[in-house]
């Protein structure tokens, strides 16, 4: 037990370790036009994205956010109920400072058609939209959501105009890291050997290109026949030989959008609750964004715990509780040992995260910080997202 | 619906990311292998979640004893590999000696095992397939015991174990013939039987209750068994229902509080209590949200359990802590 610990507000030690992440100058900066919100799986990406943004829009820039898997309540009052995968007006907001705020849901598969369907000749789209191998891949792959992401990403960007501001988030996956990688795993799959080998009898040069690999790929595709039965070989074949077609262009886009990542006007939030997982993650993707000279912005520590009461101690608080609950009291003792043991659970709860979120720092310590108080209902309202964007800006 | 386990040998868990999976998928291992059963014990993401809620050595691909149960009972890990069920299956089927490793050679087995959608998975399931119909002397069919009393599997999150559970018959359709037809097959009918119950771990939030009754549907529709939905990390209230509703109200007592506090020994400033009475408030309106959250998921129907918020984490003594509460509950008989 730590009896030592000294009662504090919540975060002020924190914010003495590392410097404050200014969110308005960053929001106001005119010269950013991307902002993306990567961290761990339901650390609150979503969440400080739509706040982000609804406080840019607020604050007089129009502003696209892309989300990708809001809770419901929340895509509900962000008015994204029509599925069609392109940006919609968000109701209520306050447009007296001159910006807007549109928002929409990405629909990975959706998204893969559209690009088959721009990039394809129609007999070989139609072609490729029916393939098996097709409809397993635009739906399931890993990856695939990350990839349609930057593709999307890149499409917003294309129509700029519109807006001045696009605002990301980052799909639900374990590592934040896979944002990144993603995409390439897509790129390894049409340039793996193995596909290269089975779309090689399909190329013009007949089966020429066999020849190279000696009878071993007889012998291969001979045991993959027999595994797999022909007609999945066959689907596989077809499938990349369609893709092959258009997917120089399909790559050539995907790495155009990558580099747009690193460029001066995009900035990288990392977001991680104050729990030891997620702000390890949050150190992997910092090292990382770094090592890849990647724009980042600070990191913001969503849902602290929050404790309002000051000068009482847990050890002091716990102690008295005890002191009044010995059943014998009025019902107003049970009470008053009820909060006191509510509040010891408080502040030491605060007193962990804020030591996990010094921890970062100190391994961190040029990273600006920014740090949300939990709420006491889920976010998922115009009003509360305002009460996020303005713990990011206090 | 049942709430009677006796019949299943196969429980798989799942629920939304982080929510305690692995945690539960050992506890419910643990509490299975009381009165001395023998449990398997596997995982499928190769993340060795199994051998750190153990404290063992990190797990390779053979099965190893992480745990034994007072009553003589035992847990074997196991991490699924695709690429040695993989091999292990066309060393079984085809006795392959030499083209085995030109398929490796030639990128087929990575092809198989991490990009042809939906080999992966029936490679995994597969091999969980196998160690259920072990029998004790190694074969798979014979009057011997089976080799496992039951099987727990810590599954994909709620995201992907639709598809996972439903690869097979997706397989079976991609191909059409050959030996991966037939046992993507057999497969199914051990994931349909009653044999196979599919339980969601879930915390009292918003999302992972949502991800829990869609999984629930989900996982229906496919025919396939849901279990149970277990609660964790909970967290009991630390005032009872009258002193909650005055404090979500903000009509806490002060003048008797403040007396209470001043009698224990406290120097109340009007800071502290105003500042009590909100964390107070704070707590009522989050335990409101729970208690929807938790009426949502009895709307399921299913029977639920409760496991509590340990304050010091997971170790292997609060596994065997929370079996023992499953157990309770009645979750294993
Ligand atoms: N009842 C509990 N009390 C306290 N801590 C818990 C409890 N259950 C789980 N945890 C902790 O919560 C964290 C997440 O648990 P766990 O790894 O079991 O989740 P998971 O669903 O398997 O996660 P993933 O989706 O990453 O596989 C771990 O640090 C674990 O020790
Ligand atoms: N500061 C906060 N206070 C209270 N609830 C929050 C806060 N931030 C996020 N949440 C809630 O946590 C859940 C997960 O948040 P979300 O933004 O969807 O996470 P992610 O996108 O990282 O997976 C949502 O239900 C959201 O309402
Ligand atoms: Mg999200
Ligand atoms: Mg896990």
């Amino acid at each position: 037990m730590t009896a030592a610990a000294q009662p504090q507000p919540s975060g002020t030690r924190a914010s003495q370790a590392a410097p404050r992440l200014d969110i308005d100058a960053l929001i106001g900066d005119r010269a950013i036009g991307i902002i993306v919100c990567c961290g761990s799986g339901g650390v609150g990406k979503t969440t400080t994205a739509a706040a982000l943004g609804l406080r840019a829009a607020e604050q007089g820039r129009r502003v696209v956010v892309l989300t990708i898997d809001p809770a419901r309540r929340l895509a509900q009052s962000l008015g994204l109920t029509e599925l069609d995968n392109t940006p919609r007006p968000v109701q209520g907001i306050d447009t007296s400072a001159g910006g807007s705020l549109d928002a929409m849901m990405l629909d990975m598969k959706r998204t893969f058609d559209e690009v088959v369907l721009a990039h394809a000749e129609p007999g070989k789209a139609q072609q490729i939209l029916a393939n098996p191998f097709y409809q397993a891949v635009s739906s399931s792959f890993a990856g695939t959501q990350e990839y349609m992401a930057m593709e999307k990403l890149g499409q917003l960007k294309q129509s700029a105009d519109r807006w001045d501001l696009i605002i990301v988030d980052t799909p639900p996956s374990r590592s934040a890291l896979d944002f990144l990688d993603a995409p390439n795993r897509l790129g390894s799959f049409l340039d793996g050997r193995f596909i290269r080998l089975l779309t090689a009898p399909a190329k013009a040069s007949g089966r020429a290109g066999l020849k190279v690999f000696g009878i071993g790929i007889q012998m291969v595709s001979g045991v993959m026949t027999k595994i797999l039965g022909g007609q999945m070989l066959h689907d596989v074949q077809t499938f990349v030989a369609a893709l092959d077609t258009m997917f120089g262009g399909f790559r050539e886009r995907a790495d155009k959008t990558y580099r747009l990542l690193s460029e001066d006007e995009t900035a990288f939030l990392v977001v991680a609750s104050p729990e030891r997982d997620a702000l390890r993650e949050a150190s992997y993707f910092v090292d990382r964004l770094e090592a890849d000279g990647m724009p980042l912005s600070g990191l913001v520590v969503n849902r602290i715990g929050r404790v309002v009461a000051p000068g009482l101690s847990p050890s002091r608080a716990l102690a008295m509780a005890e002191s009044l609950d010995d059943g014998t009291g009025p019902r107003s003792a049970t009470n008053a040992a009820g909060v006191l043991r509510l509040h010891a659970t408080l502040v030491r709860q605060a007193e962990r995260q804020r030591e996990l979120a010094e921890r970062f720092s100190r391994g961190h310590p040029e990273i600006p910080v920014a740090y949300v108080p939990a709420l006491s209902q889920d976010v998922h309202d115009l009003e509360s997202l305002r009460e996020v964007g303005d713990a990011l800006a206090e | 619906m049942t709430t009677d386990w006796t019949n299943a040998r196969l429980h798989i868990v799942t629920g939304k990311g982080g929510t305690g999976k692995t945690t539960v998928a050992a506890a419910l291992a643990v509490a299975l292998a009381s009165n001395g059963r023998r449990v398997l014990l596997s995982e499928v993401e190769g993340r060795q979640g199994i051998s750190q809620t153990f404290d063992v050595p990190p797990l390779g691909t053979e099965e190893t004893r992480v745990a034994r149960t007072a009553g003589g009972g035992e847990i074997v890990g196991l991490s699924v590999d695709a690429k040695a069920a993989l091999m292990e299956y066309l060393q079984l089927f085809y006795k392959l000696g030499r083209a085995g490793k030109l398929l490796e050679k030639f990128g087929a087995i990575d092809f198989a095992t991490t990009i042809a959608p939906g080999v992966r998975d029936v490679l995994l399931i597969g091999k969980i397939y196998e160690a259920g119909r072990r029998r004790k002397d190694g074969k798979h069919r014979g009057a011997s015991p089976a080799a496992y009393d039951a099987i727990v599997l810590d599954a994909p999150p709620t995201g992907r174990i639709g598809r996972f559970l439903s690869v097979n018959s997706e397989v079976a359709d991609l191909a059409r013939v050959g030996p991966i037809h037939s046992q993507a097959g057999s497969i199914t009918t051990m994931l349909e039987s009653d044999g196979t119950v599919v339980h969601i771990v879930t915390l009292l939030e918003e999302m992972p209750v949502q991800e829990t009754v869609e999984a629930v549907h989900d996982l229906r529709e496919k025919g396939l068994h849901v279990g149970a939905i277990i609660v964790n990390m909970v967290r009991p209230p630390y005032l009872d229902d009258a002193a909650l509703d005055q404090a979500r109200a903000g009509r806490l007592h002060k003048p008797s509080i403040s007396t209470q506090l001043s009698e224990a020994g406290v120097k109340v400033t009007p800071d502290l209590l105003d500042g009590l009475l909100d964390e107070a408030q704070n707590h009522a309106l989050r335990v409101d949200l729970e208690r929807e959250q938790l009426a949502i998921l009895e709307e399921t129907g299913l029977p639920i359990y409760q496991l509590p918020a340990l304050p010091d984490g997971i170790d292997p003594g609060e596994v065997r802590e929370l079996a023992d509460a499953l157990i309770e509950q009645g979750m294993v008989k």
